[in-house]
């Protein structure tokens, strides 16, 4: 920019129209103005700072945007925010406890050396605690059950087998602690 | 007191923050007004612009601006080649913006500043590029070099970019003097590395202090400072690039400049508003840079017992449109081809060739796995002429334990130096992989397996990797007065190596602190800018004993200023426990203590401070505060500049089934040996090699960016380019040597690579020993599928169905 040069004004908001959304996001109830092609991924990263959730392509391949919907595990790359006006939503910000320890799926992955980059990471914890919530100690955690369990998720850097350990520890904890 | 930390299976230090969302990479940073970027890419490989109409995409409400070439000033010109090299005779590299010709789909064309991203998408459909008929283009390497080939770039003779030729011993008095020839051609295809997180870029530039701050997911945040100071025509202080959290590298990241990482800066500059470009997935196949394919021709000259005499190769180079990072893979494929053997005559000679396709740089690996894949299909073809067994093919020449150091004379590596392997003990990994594997087992396995009517097959793979090359990095080191913490820097940058984990150990040992009481700051130019990037596998062995000797210093001048504290002897003091403690002793100091003392004060600020003040006692009261050539605090640099590179090795094997009927197959086993010279941390080693095979069974089996014969991508995305999930790798079996490097003071040698290298040799050979009774043809095409089963068993022609 020339020194002389004037700053432009630049309009703040796209002139998509907005729609108001009322949902729960980490127990917490919100109420926002969005475009109707607003990912929930782009609305939980950019307009709640939530930006634990991750993208990595945007076509429900990866599964790094997964949060928990209503208690099941869902890609937010793939779901526009107007579609949970109402509903219940979860991401990795609200799995550590109050005290600020850590959930215990969290603690494993910590443990067993689990992540490396920590991009995926999110994803697979989302994933893998909705899975483990609804189970109804019916999981099968040999390696290829655990497998299996985490054929939803993409991660290039850990060869997944840390992971697998991680959540056979976590999944042994916590049916120890029902 | 102290026990020994590195080499301790010590836990990530930043796990909990990445564990609990608080992870920073680049479209994480707030930046408060940040307009957004979509590009209008090329939809042709080559084709003439003719037109470029932004009109109506700049009427769109919310489009901030929209450049073509005209708009871009100084930037429009062709950016650096990173690597010059004597035998690269025609190096081309692109512009930001397309001027003129586009050379492959998805080259940068028209950089459109929205609002957001929706509406910056929304502008780039509607600019409207007009390009004549595309042009003819050849895709395959082996028909771009004919004569008659159409070119990419009209002033280079069959699309060649670099020839060059490597000769060790004396090849052709090898070859006259054998007694038995082995000749293949093996072919390695495209494949890219597919980091979680794409690319990006975000800047900010503040024109009141005329600072520009770029935050850029890049494994070379100081080479990209140099090159936007240089230019942006800036002052390199007034330049602060930062890697924040990366999202996995792999190579893919080094690469300077991608258009964007310099169109990014120059829009917020331009704009007075930070701007950023968050790279999508079709984006990163379109327009991030990819690697692999290159073809070899090779031949062995042998003794009747396998004794390989000498061996010739003669390999065409993939390099897509461009080849800014020059010839690095080829010549790293050029000297990896022999392998950990012996081979004392040799004569490579290779092409890099011009296609119109995204250019190629390093990929995980970095020419060694094409390498590897082709001596070691070599290895098992010559083992089956002779009649011989694979293993006992290998241990004939494997390079033995007296001849290390071992020199191919006239060869020069990547780095320009000679190629010195420096130690090893290579036969002892060939008797552990036999042993973990339990061939006797498998072998009666493999007949029960026949008699069911299943296929199992043992496939093998030895690696060399040559590791932490130069020229150089720094490791710096303060400790802070008030906590007593220790603030480590280093210039590279980490992707999820571990870095803050095993520099801390490296500094804990030396302090007496423990690991977590280290705090690594890399990757921020404003934090320390002197050093290189992360590339070749050389982060623990460069950086790591930068940081080591600069943690020596550190230590040295804790003891000094603790004796005096203390009034005893040098020779006396321990660390440990954060603290420096009079051997035998409950006589102590705290090291924040020391580090106070150190930093000689006019104030007692606190209690600490009370320490050191005027009167204190860190120095020898009868000298000045600070005595000749001593600095304040404690705060320490140095730096290691390694003589040559180090070569760590290793041999893989699996037991594989094949099932003929879907030709599909399952990895029963995965059994590494490797030895990366002293571990720093054993934990993350394997998550390293752990990692690096899951890479390597991907491109061993499932993933092959694929182009049409007009250059268009055909699988740009998650569906199509398959990276294999959690249910299509195996569990790995991983066993150590520790052979330590004798170049360096810590001993180490680098693994960040090592893994993906031999993965697709093992797998074929496997295959084809599954596969025997059918007699099938020699797999040396990589990737492999059920594709590619089922046309070596129809055209073994044998009774293929009969056995079914
Ligand atoms: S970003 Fe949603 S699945 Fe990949
Ligand atoms: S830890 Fe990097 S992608 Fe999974």
């Amino acid at each position: 920019m020339k020194k002389s040069e004037i700053r432009k004004a630049y309009p703040e908001n796209s002139s998509d129209p907005l729609y108001s959304i009322t949902l729960k996001v980490n127990n917490q109830e919100i109420t926002r103005e969005v475009s109707p092609r607003r990912l929930l991924a782009d609305f939980l990263r950019h307009e709640l700072g939530l930006t634990g959730t991750h993208v990595g392509c945007e076509h429900g391949v990866c599964g790094c945007c997964t949060v928990i919907i209503d208690g099941s595990p869902a890609r937010s790359c793939l779901t526009f925010a107007v579609q949970v006006d109402g509903a219940d939503i979860r991401t990795v910000e609200s799995l550590q406890n109050e005290d600020g320890s850590l959930h215990p799926l969290q603690e494993a992955f910590k443990k067993c050396h689990a992540l490396q980059c920590g991009f995926c990471t999110p994803g697979f914890l989302m994933s893998i605690v909705s899975q483990l919530e609804q189970t109804k100690g019916d999981i099968d955690l040999s390696d290829d059950g655990i497998r299996v369990m985490l054929s939803g998720n993409l991660c290039r850097c850990t060869g997944y087998q840390n992971i697998v350990s991680a959540v056979r520890q976590a999944a042994e904890q916590i049916t120890r602690n029902k | 007191m102290s026990t020994r930390i590195f080499g301790e299976r010590v836990q990530r230090n930043n796990d909990e923050r990445l564990l609990t969302g608080g992870g920073r990479y680049v479209d994480d940073i707030p930046l408060s007004g940040a307009l957004h970027v979509a590009f209008v890419r090329s939809p042709f490989a080559r084709a003439q612009i003719i037109s470029i109409d932004t009109s109506i995409a700049k009427e769109h409400p919310g489009v901030i601006k929209v450049y073509t070439y005209k708009d871009i000033g100084n930037l429009d010109v062709e950016m650096p080649l990173l690597i010059p090299h004597p035998a690269l005779h025609s190096p081309k590299t692109q512009r930001p913006l397309a001027h003129d010709d586009v050379f492959y789909v998805g080259q940068t064309v028209v950089m459109v500043v929205a609002i957001d991203r929706y509406v910056a998408e929304d502008a780039a459909r509607l600019v409207d590029v007009e390009y004549s008929d595309p042009f003819n283009c050849s895709i395959e390497i082996e028909e771009a070099v004919l004569d008659d080939a159409p070119l990419v770039h009209p002033d280079v003779p069959n699309n060649v970019a670099a020839h060059c030729i490597q000769v060790s011993g004396n090849p052709d008095k090898a070859f006259q003097e054998a007694e038995h020839y082995t000749k293949l051609k093996v072919r390695v295809d495209r494949s890219t590395a597919a980091p979680m997180e794409c690319r990006a870029v975000a800047a900010r530039f503040d024109a009141v202090s005329g600072e520009l701050t770029v935050w850029d997911g890049t494994q070379a945040p100081i080479s990209v400072r140099g090159g936007i100071a240089s230019i942006f025509n800036l002052d390199e202080d007034k330049v602060r690039v930062i890697a924040p959290d990366v999202g996995g590298g792999f190579g893919q990241k080094v690469l300077l400049f991608y258009p964007d990482e310099l169109l990014v800066p120059f829009a917020a500059m331009d704009l007075d508003r930070p701007v950023k470009y968050i790279e999508d997935r079709t984006e990163n196949f379109l327009g991030s840079t990819q690697e692999r394919t290159q073809i070899h021709d090779v031949e062995l000259a042998a003794t009747k017992d396998g004794v390989v005499l000498g061996l010739k190769d003669n390999f065409l180079h993939d390099t897509g449109a461009f080849i800014p990072y020059g010839i690095a893979v080829a010549q790293v494929a050029s000297t990896g081809i022999l392998g950990p053997y012996r081979i004392p005559n040799s004569r490579v000679e290779y092409k890099a060739i011009y296609t119109p396709i995204v250019p190629v740089t390093p990929y995980r690996g970095c020419g060694r796995p094409h390498a590897c894949f082709a001596i070691e299909r070599a290895m098992d073809q010559l083992a089956d002429e002779l009649g011989l067994d694979r293993f006992e093919v290998r241990r004939r020449n494997l390079i033995s334990e007296d001849e290390f150091p071992y020199e191919r004379p006239n060869l020069l590596f990547a780095d320009g130096l000679a190629v010195i392997y420096d130690s090893g003990q290579y036969a002892k990994a060939l008797d552990m992989i036999i042993e973990k594997i339990n061939l006797d087992e498998f072998n009666t396995q493999q007949k029960a397996a026949a008699q069911e009517g299943k296929y199992l097959g043992l496939g093998l793979s030895f690696y060399v990797e040559a590791t932490g090359i130069g020229p150089y990095e720094g490791g710096h080191i303060k400790v802070h007065p008030i906590t007593g913490k220790v603030y480590v820097n280093t210039g590279l940058t980490t992707q999820g190596q571990g870095h803050e984990t095993v520099f801390a150990q490296i500094v804990a040992d030396q302090l007496g602190v423990s690991p977590e009481d280290v705090i690594l700051v890399e990757g921020d130019t404003g934090a320390f800018d002197w050093g290189v990037a992360t590339y070749a596998s050389r982060a623990a062995v460069v950086s790591g004993n930068a940081i080591h000797l600069a943690a020596q210093k550190a230590r040295k001048i804790v003891l000094d200023a603790a004796g005096n504290m203390l009034e005893a002897s040098v020779d006396d003091l321990e660390l440990g426990g954060g603290e420096v403690r009079v051997r035998g002793s409950d006589v102590s100091v705290s090291l924040a203590a020391v580090a106070t003392a150190c930093n000689p004060l006019r104030y007692a600020f606190n209690e600490a401070a009370q320490a050191a003040t005027q009167f204190a006692p860190a120095a020898r009261s009868d000298e000045p505060a600070l005595g000749d050539g001593r600095a304040p605090g404690v705060e320490t640099t140095a730096y290691y500049a390694p003589p040559h590179a180090t070569w760590a090795y290793g041999v893989h094997a699996a037991i594989v089934e094949v099932d003929p009927g879907l030709c599909s197959i399952d990895i029963k086993r995965y059994i590494c040996v490797h030895d990366c010279g002293n571990m720093i941390n054993p934990t993350i080693v394997e998550g390293q090699v752990m990692g690096g095979v899951a890479q390597g069974m991907g491109g061993a089996f499932y993933e092959r960016v694929e182009f049409d014969s007009e250059g268009n991508p055909r699988n740009a995305n998650f569906m199509d380019f398959l990276v294999p999930y959690a249910t299509e790798v195996s569990q790995i079996e991983l066993h150590h040597i520790e052979t330590p490097s004798p170049l360096n003071p810590l001993g180490v040698k680098g693994v960040g690579e090592a893994g993906t290298i031999p993965v697709a040799p093992v797998i074929a050979s496997a295959i084809e020993d599954a596969l025997k009774p059918f007699g099938i043809k020699r797999l040396h095409h990589v990737p492999l599928s059920p594709n590619s089963i089922y046309e070596a068993l129809q055209e073994s022609g044998g009774d293929f169905n009969s056995k079914l």
